[in-house]
């Protein structure tokens, strides 16, 4: 029974937990995730959950437990923002390494300093190398709809990676949504039960897992990685057919909009797309053939896929809500800029940083960046290839 | 990419599905330094065989036979614990030429 109501992201976020009924859940509060902990040991005390729900005294302790739980037999979920993302750093690459299926919802947050609690995707962006699947929702439909998928994706047995699902820190975690929100039942069966692989309690097959692994087997094993991040797209895809067919609602790797015969575009995650497509509409009234990609995925990175959906352009603007400190752009521009030589796409490339640490993006600042990409398409040289946006003093 | 290496032979997640098979990866061959056992001058304190963290003492009947070598890693433990009056195990580098007791 599909019902529509109005919720936060971490309320709606806190629901699919709740419909899910994980056997463990550990977790910390953090500005702005801490609702989802909140709600959910609420469902516990109510006693709406068979969660067993234990507090930790930090992050590093949440994703070890959620890992030790997970390795043991149970469907273990956690979540996190910011700080507690980089507490979680050494244990992030152990869940991935143990190809252990853990779901966490990351509210995306600043990282410091200078200290701040608001929106930027700094945190998950630094964790983009650590094996886990990524995400992304642009708003609190995605964030709900993401991580009742992002079950399925995990355990799916060629691929058994934990799954980082974000949102955007206040702007959707506490914003008020309308969505759609399944049964429980629906839910519950789309899931189904979690077969764990080679449980930790499963005295009649004892198994060691965490040993070390030296030069003559490590590799093997990061290689094995890899290729199940590779065909975690695949997947992804599939697990997003089959949600369709329950919920009416259909991802992609990315979403395009106005994007088929469109000259110019922007590239950007979360939030902001709904600021970009406002501005997409308004050019495209003035007859500007103007168009938007907003990934879904980032790792793995569906390069193939994107580069294909690029190739018809004559520039675009990917907008990084990150800073990578590399003096050549944020990782959202990197990795597609590097797609698109390797595939030998000409499109000119550019990037914004924009949005650090809560900073708002309005529509103004889109259509500073449409305007700047009229001009390099029709050939202008563009001053630089990285960019800030809403910087005090002008754009640098 | 091609296909993942063969998990009979990884076990995905670098999981070990058989219990008790360290004994199969034979350690001795980490030893720089290897230790000789003199049989005439033991006296059977059974230290060495205490000491011993990688259980290489081979001990029967309640007498020491020899060392395993391919478990022992040269660490020297045994020597140093052989009593000074004793001085049953000396170290010798791996690769010298000597009887190995």
């Amino acid at each position: 029974m599909v019902q529509r109501v109005a919720l936060t992201g971490n309320e709606a976020v806190a629901l699919a937990m709740k419909q899910m009924n994980p056997d463990v859940v550990a977790a910390y509060p953090i500005t702005p995730q801490t609702d989802i902990v909140q709600f959910f040991s609420q469902y516990v005390a109510n006693g709406e959950v068979d969660t067993e729900f234990i507090t930790v005294e930090s992050e590093h302790s949440a994703m070890s437990a959620t890992v030790g739980a997970v390795a043991a037999g149970a469907r273990s979920m956690t979540a996190t923002s910011s700080q507690g993302l980089a507490l979680m750093w050494e244990i992030l690459y152990i869940a991935s390494s143990y190809r252990l299926p853990i779901v966490m919802p990351l509210v995306n947050r600043a990282l410091s300093g200078p200290i701040n609690i608001h929106c930027d995707h700094s945190d998950s962006m630094g964790a983009r190398d650590s094996g886990w699947i990524q995400l992304y929702s642009e708003n609190v439909q995605e964030a709900y709809d993401n991580m009742v998928q992002a079950v399925r994706i995990s355990e799916h047995p060629d691929v058994r990676l934990p799954v980082m699902v974000c949102q955007d820190g206040f702007i959707t975690s506490h914003g008020l949504e309308n969505l759609e929100v399944l049964g429980d039942d629906v839910v519950r069966e789309f899931i189904g039960e979690f077969v764990p692989e080679n449980p930790l309690l499963n005295v009649k097959k004892p198994v060691t897992i965490g040993a070390l692994a030296l030069p003559d087997s490590y590799m093997e094993f990061k290689v094995q990685q890899a290729q199940a991040m590779s065909k975690a797209a695949q997947v992804v895809e599939e697990i997003s057919e089959e949600f369709a067919r329950v919920s009416g609602r259909k991802y992609g790797l990315f979403e395009t909009y106005q994007l088929q015969d469109a000259d110019i575009a922007v590239m950007l995650l979360n939030s902001s797309a709904g600021t970009a497509r406002m501005v997409v509409d308004e050019l495209r009234a003035k007859g500007v053939k103007a168009g938007l990609l907003k990934p879904r995925m980032f790792r793995p990175f569906p390069a193939r896929q994107l580069t294909q959906a690029l190739s018809g352009l004559k520039a675009v603007a990917v907008m990084d809500r990150a800073e990578g400190f590399a003096n050549t752009g944020g990782p959202l521009f990197n990795d597609t800029k590097a797609a698109l030589y390797d595939a030998g796409v000409q499109v000119k490339v550019v990037n914004y940083v924009y949005g650090l640490g809560g900073r708002d993006l309005v529509p103004q600042h889109v259509h500073e960046v449409f305007s700047d990409l009229a001009r390099i398409a029709e050939g202008e040289d563009p001053s630089s290839l990285v960019k800030y946006l809403g910087v005090q003093g002008g754009v640098v | 990419m091609k296909e993942t290496p063969s998990n009979k032979e990884f076990p995905r997640g670098g999981y070990i599905l058989n219990p008790g098979n360290a004994a199969e990866y034979q350690t001795g061959e980490w030893r720089s330094m290897r230790p000789v056992w003199d049989k005439e001058k033991c006296i059977n304190c059974m230290f060495c065989w205490l000491f011993c963290p990688d259980l290489a003492i081979i001990v029967e009947e309640g007498k020491v036979k020899g060392i395993n070598y391919d478990y022992c890693k040269g660490c020297g433990i045994c020597s140093h614990e052989c009593p000074d009056r004793v001085k049953a195990i000396h170290m010798i580098k791996e690769g010298e030429q000597e009887d190995r007791g």
